[in-house]
């Protein structure tokens, strides 16, 4: 258990949340996938916490990346609601107003 | 010993259970599976001592990935394991992205020399944490509160479907309320 070790697990769980944040086409996996590298976040964040800097300051900053989560995952549940009602789909290819 | 090969255990759970959310056909199993990655962080973290941060990790994710399920069934209209399909575009390019994205990072990890600690843990941390956060650190307390709240005014707003402004106009004078379908007893 080194910080290599939890580093490189927290870079493989960021990648794959990372492809699912960029592949999918629903909007709720997508939220998945962002999860996923916050996910990745939180890890790195912990064993960076314990192995370098072990004072509670750093358990803080962890508390803080958690309610972005939850603020991240409450939005965009509203966004996904909204998108539904307003065009009857859930899928990114067909909210692309902004895009180019 | 053992706990390395838990440790490591456990992360590989933790990143097979991420990729099973992208592999899996149905959106229930997509769900638990990225609540199993999130419990295995969760446990991650209590082998890093962090026992707060780490019951607190599996606790809100369970619920959140309960919620997630149900937004799901809400708003998947089909059944992609009952009828298979692709809800992938640029598949190659995610892949590639992320791949490559992994060498970065891993490349990072292995050739940075990391510092050595500097201090040393408190002897009881979630105690700690705790003194922390309603002393010195109580503004990031203080910010996180207001944050929630506008984020629950957001989502109400962004989610609701008509509210009093759309009844009674921009200064709620407007008599009587614009219904469509007007409700009520005939009063």
């Amino acid at each position: 258990m080194t910080l290599d070790a939890v580093l490189l697990i927290s870079a493989a769980i960021f990648s794959v949340g990372l492809y699912g944040a960029i592949s999918q086409q629903v909007v709720v996996m997508v939220m998945m996938g962002l999860e996923l590298m916050i996910n990745g976040v939180i890890l790195a964040a912990g064993g960076i916490w314990w192995f370098l800097a072990p004072a509670p300051t750093g358990q803080v900053l962890l508390l803080v990346i958690i309610a972005a989560m939850t603020v991240e995952m409450a939005m965009g549940f509203a966004v996904a609601t909204l998108l539904h009602r307003e065009r009857q789909s859930d899928m990114t290819d067909m909210a692309t107003d902004l895009s180019g | 010993m053992i706990a390395d090969i838990a440790f490591w255990a456990i992360g590989a759970v933790a990143v097979l259970a991420g990729a099973a959310v992208f592999y899996v056909d149905s959106m229930a199993r997509a769900t638990y599976a990225l609540a199993v990655s999130f419990i295995a962080v969760g446990f991650q973290l209590l082998f890093l001592q962090q026992n707060y941060v780490g019951v607190v990790t599996v606790l809100m994710m369970v619920m959140e990935m309960a919620i997630m399920a149900v937004y799901m069934v809400m708003f998947m209209g089909m059944n992609p394991a009952l009828m298979p399909m692709s809800m992938v575009h640029d598949n190659k390019k995610s892949l590639a992205v992320a791949i490559g994205t992994f060498a970065f990072l891993a490349a990072g990890v292995l050739l940075i020399d990391w510092p050595a600690r500097r201090g040393a843990p408190p002897a009881d941390v979630t105690s700690a944490l705790g003194e922390a956060l309603m002393g010195p650190k109580m503004l990031v307390m203080a910010v996180i509160s207001p944050v929630m709240v506008a984020t629950i005014v957001a989502g109400v707003v962004l989610a609701a479907h008509r509210t009093r402004y759309d009844r009674f106009g921009d200064d709620l004078k407007r008599r009587p309320a614009e219904d469509p379908q007007p409700g009520g007893i005939g009063r």
